[in-house]
């Protein structure tokens, strides 16, 4: 038997896979087998990647493919009636296309459009603020022909909160090619000790001094390294990461161009969630500028000119490929499951070759960092969070948008900034983070407090908590890579979990089951994905005792446990009563 | 050559190689750790079922996906880790359809023999009951999905010559599972496919024609099996003070086959013993139909297929102290549970409107007032009332039922030992 990295490279077959989709509407049992013979892989191993991917159909997806968005804040903001505006513009049911094929209506996880919401991505184009009168005309126009391009929304910046400048980092006026000055006086070493003084740690969720994880790659043997800038931002609530590359992609650039040469790392990837597709087009563009420029290719101006080259390859979607090591799969090719964690990516990352992993945001504060230096970053901030933070605010506020906050400002601040009004809870950093009570201990954003990993989502006194996070559980149990036991396993049962208590079936016993099944998960699953899928839900646990008393009822004096017979014997009856007088077909 | 460094398993020092994979230092080390998906010679390890979680320097890993360091700490032992790795276990039995009666691998099932090992009666988690494909297509093969725990050693291991892999991962999240590739299945030599058969650690890989069974005594996970310590002594069965009253016990079938009942009447002359312990009230072994008054002890056989079943259920709830549920179909549903993947309408239809001879070829669906109705599906006890014991089996065997219902009425309640609840 052959191992399997004798086998021929497949790191463009989801590049193949794409153009298939768009060009034919879907991946056709043909264009199965066509890739199987062209990667000399077996059809199921090509079936296993399309099946991995939510973008990437087995049956035609219409020629013009809608994808409605399932995130709370576009249920809230009235998506099941734009769903239903749809069904009926288009002839289409939700999950398939209407029965000329013209048009094909799916549910998708947030497409990062939480501030604009209600909003859909058609031929992945972006809608939003949709009407049911919208989605009439929409559909009508599209119907007579009309380009989607041309009928797409232009998606407003919407920065509602400046530091002043003194205190600005990443919003600031942006001259391109001004944080790569420094490079021509600074070697390497000077880059990471200089980011290695600002404290500035990854804005991706896990916090690594960023300083600290570019100089292990650094350290690493061999000349073959890569650069890759998370842009996968599937967090549901996160819209940040979208900001910085509409308006500012030359920042991120810059940011992975001191990486690069503070590695030593010759190749940089952009992995851009394919929600975001309508923004290859100004970010190819942008790259191409620092091509034309000299700041990108070969010779970079430097004190010790270097080379470095960035390539945007899409994603399929898939949350869990914001997994850094989910990512690196992907771009390789492969199904996007995360690694079993036996090197970390700067040991062995992307092609088992060193790899640095930053978020979007952290590249572009590295570039500030060596652009306004390492004392003045430091000096904002906290003492265990220094700099600041951008915060992508959606849900019940009159001002959702994308803020740029100190580390250490109060949650009430925030709240106050985006007007929102009668507030029963926040989730902190999306269905991962923390459902919290805003008027309990009065939070702050901070390393012990409200570790922010990037969204902060409103909700009002006449939302129902409970089916906010029966969202959250179907959310991991669809995007859970599948791999692992508890997290595949988990997130299913904890859906099942939800319904019972939405049905009024909860007991004080499930209250116990709900924090030691939790707990389970966490100490087992191999990412993050599965650890954190149920820290909403406790945290709501923990800070609205009073709502949830209801759910969790004592337990029954008798034993008896709660259970509806009624219900479970409904499907009995309603069979009797439709066979009664049907005659027997053989 | 692998130094061999110091490390410390349970806070005792002990000798390793530097770079061996954790559990096979844990194992050298002489502690028992569970695993399932772990395959010596896969790298980098599959770490995909979790059942080998322990504390590496404090942190919760996997410890087949750990290597050895010098002075790691690791801890397998506490009450917590053991409970959370049961917990993968009984996680596994929930996701999936594991009917052990009528599957080839029972008693070669490494599943199956951690469900033992760990002393998994119930699960804690409820069952998913999801409709899962046996999928006959293949050639050589056939594919249970029902018992497939993704473990993925198919799809790292078994390539046909060419190179070509014949298993993948298809779909995510909730829905994934293995697919097999049809055409490479065939490539297969027939040494390749037994192979696929053997490393699956449960029985989701079939080859037509080739049986699994071997003949009990030989299977893996017979008594004898090396690294189970036997577990054995005589437990010491209470016995009534002289003079104190009758213990009285009710018991009833529910969704069974009555099989729990019969194995319960299976101790001979013993039970002329028994009779002088206990008094029987509601019961089919006495005829009693209601329950004339307070009972001690309930035995329950069978899940609950049907409304008169739930409602006989809370009576028993309501009129004993305790509830023993006494086999698999009380635990969990059981082999009637089979038919919980088949919508109700078809259920009905296959045997009234298909199958019966009736005169006027009308289809008629029993319906009465007296007449029980049929539930969506077949629901495990602890999910209509509170159950206080379980005693795993299909049947139980009837010394044991006894031996539990006497320490239950007499003295301290224990639980079975893995010797003596294996009915594989
Ligand atoms: C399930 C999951 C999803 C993630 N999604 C993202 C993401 O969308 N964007 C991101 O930057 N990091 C994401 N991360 C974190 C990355 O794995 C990684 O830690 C991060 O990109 C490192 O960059 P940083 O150090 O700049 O934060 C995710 C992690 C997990 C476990
Ligand atoms: S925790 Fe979930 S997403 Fe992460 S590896 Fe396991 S199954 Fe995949
Ligand atoms: S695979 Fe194992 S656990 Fe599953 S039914 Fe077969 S013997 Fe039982
Ligand atoms: S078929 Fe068997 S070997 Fe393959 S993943 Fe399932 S359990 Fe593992
Ligand atoms: S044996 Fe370690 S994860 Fe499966």
């Amino acid at each position: 038997m052959k191992p399997a990295t004798d086998l021929p490279d497949r790191r463009t077959l989801l590049n193949d896979l794409w153009a298939i989709q768009l060009e034919k509407r879907h991946i056709s049992d043909q264009g199965i087998k066509t890739l199987a013979a062209r990667y000399q892989l077996s059809e199921v191993e090509i079936e296993g990647v399309v099946s991995f991917y939510h973008f990437f159909h087995r049956q035609p997806a219409g020629q013009y493919t809608i994808y409605v968005n399932n995130s709370v804040t576009a249920m809230h903001s009235g998506m099941p009636a734009i769903i239903s505006a749809f069904e009926e513009a288009t002839g289409a049911r939700i999950g398939q296309t209407d029965p000329t094929g013209t048009f094909g209506l799916y549910e998708t996880s947030c497409i990062g459009l939480s501030d604009l919401e209600p909003a859909c991505l058609i031929n992945f184009q972006p809608f939003t603020h949709l009407t049911p009168q919208k989605v009439k005309a929409l559909v009508w126009q599209l119907r007579r022909g009309v380009p989607v391009e041309q009928l797409a929304n232009p998606i407003p910046q919407h920065l509602r909160y400046q530091l002043p400048p003194d205190r600005a980092v990443l919003l600031r006026p942006f001259v391109p090619g001004e944080t790569l000055k420094p490079l021509l006086q600074l070697d390497p070493e000077e880059v990471l000790s200089t980011l290695e003084a600002s404290g500035l740690r990854g804005m991706g969720g896990a916090f690594f001094p960023v300083g600290k994880k570019w100089r292990l790659c650094r350290e690493q043997p061999g000349n073959e390294k890569y650069i890759l800038c998370n842009a996968d931002e599937g967090e549901p609530g996160t819209f940040k990461d979208r900001m910085l590359l509409q308006y500012l992609p030359g920042l991120v650039i810059e940011g992975m161009i001191h990486a690069a040469y503070a590695t030593g790392a010759a190749e940089g990837w952009i992995y851009l969630r394919a929600e975001y597709r309508w923004l290859l087009p100004e970010l190819e563009a942008a790259v191409a500028a620092y091509y034309d420029r000299g700041w990108l290719g070969a010779q970079i101006p430097a004190k010790s000119p270097f080379r470095f080259d960035i390539h945007i390859p899409l994603g399929a979607g898939a949350y869990v490929c914001g997994e850094e090591t989910a990512m690196m799969n992907s771009l390789e090719g492969l199904r996007g499951e995360p690694r079993v964690r036996t090197y970390f990516p700067v040991e062995r990352g992307y092609r088992q070759k060193p790899t640095v992993v930053n978020n979007v945001e952290t590249f572009a504060a590295a570039a500030r960092v060596l652009e306004i230096g390492a004392e003045r970053f430091a000096a904002l901030g906290t003492p265990q969070m220094k700099g600041t933070r951008l915060l992508s605010i959606a849900g019940d506020c009159e001002r959702p948008g994308v803020y740029e906050i100190e580390w250490g400002t109060r949650l009430a601040e925030v709240l106050d900034w985006a007007v929102a009004k009668s507030t029963l809870a926040v989730q902190i950093s999306g269905p991962s983070g923390q459902c919290i009570d805003p008027n309990y201990g009065d939070p702050c954003f901070d390393w012990d407090d409200l570790r922010c990993g990037g969204a902060v989502t409103i909700f009002n006194t006449q939302r129902d908590l409970l089916q906010i996070l029966r969202n959250f559980s179907s959310f991991f149990a669809e995007e859970s890579c599948g791999v692992c036991t508890p997290c595949r396993a988990g997130n299913f049962i904890f859906t099942r979990k939800l319904d019972k208590l939405a049905k009024g079936l909860g007991r004080a016993d499930d209250y116990v089951e709900i924090q030691n099944w939790s707990n389970i998960m966490r100490q087992t699953s191999r990412c993050g994905l599965g650890r954190a899928a149920t820290h909403a839900l406790l945290t709501a646990m923990e800070h609205f005792p009073g709502y949830f008393s209801w759910y969790f009822s004592p337990n029954g004096a008798a034993g008896a446990q709660p259970f509806d017979l009624e219900a479970a014997v409904s499907d009995y009856r309603e069979t009797v009563n439709k066979t009664l007088g049907t005659t027997k077909t053989n | 050559m692998a130094k061999a460094v110091s490390i410390q398993i349970d806070g005792i020092e002990v000798q390793a190689e530097e770079g061996q994979n954790l559990v096979d230092a844990i194992r050298g080390a002489g502690v028992f750790i569970p695993s399932l998906c772990y395959y010596e010679h896969i790298q980098p390890p599959l770490g995909t079922c979790r059942v080998c979680t322990v504390l590496v320097n404090g942190k919760p890993t996997a410890s087949c996906t750990a290597t050895v360091r010098p002075g790691m700490k690791v801890v397998t032992q506490t009450k917590e880790l053991e409970d959370v790795r049961k917990g993968m276990v009984e996680m596994l039995f929930a996701e999936g359809n594991h009917f052990c009666p009528a599957c080839e691998k029972s008693g070669d099932c490494d599943l199956q023999g951690l469900g033992y090992r760990l002393g998994v009666t119930a699960t804690r988690f409820p069952h998913l009951f999801v409709n899962r494909l046996i999928d006959y297509r293949p050639e050589r093969m056939v594919i249970d999905h029902n018992r497939c725990i993704r473990c993925r050693r198919c799809v790292e291991e078994v390539r046909t010559d060419a190179g070509k892999a014949v298993f993948s991962f298809v779909n995510r999240g909730k829905d994934t599972e293995v697919a097999i590739d049809y055409k490479a299945e065939t490539e297969l030599t027939e040494a390749q496919a037994l192979q696929a058969m053997h490393l699956c650690p449960v029985g989701a890989i079939l080859v037509r024609g080739k049986s699994l069974a071997r003949p009990v005594g030989e299977r893996k996970y017979d008594q004898t099996e090396q690294g189970w310590e036997k577990e054995e002594g005589a437990i010491e069965v209470p016995t009534p003070k002289p003079g104190a009253p009758k213990k009285v016990v009710a018991t009833t079938s529910l969704a069974g086959c009555f099989g729990c009942h019969m194995s319960l009447l299976d101790i001979d002359e013993e039970l002329l013993d028994v009779v002088e312990l206990v008094d029987f009230n509601k019961s089919p072994l006495t005829d009693i139909k209601e329950f004339s008054r307070r009972c001690d002890v309930g035995i329950i056989e069978g899940g609950c297929c049907n409304s008169e079943n739930v409602e006989v259920l809370r009576a028993f709830r309501e009129h004993c102290d305790m509830l023993i549920g006494v086999g698999e179909c009380a635990i969990w549903g059981g082999l009637p549970a089979m038919r919980n993947f088949i919508p109700i309408e078809e259920c009905l239809l296959e045997a009234y409107g298909r199958t019966t001879e009736l005169e006027d070829s009308k289809v008629v669906i029993p319906k009465h007032e007296d007449l029980p109705e049929l539930l969506d599906r077949v629901y495990g006890c602890q999910e209509i009332v509170r159950m206080d014991y379980f005693i795993p089996g299909c049947p139980p065997d009837a010394r044991h039922i006894w031996k539990v219902l006497k320490h239950a009425l007499f003295g301290q309640p224990y639980a079975l030992t893995h010797e003596e609840f294996k009915y594989d």
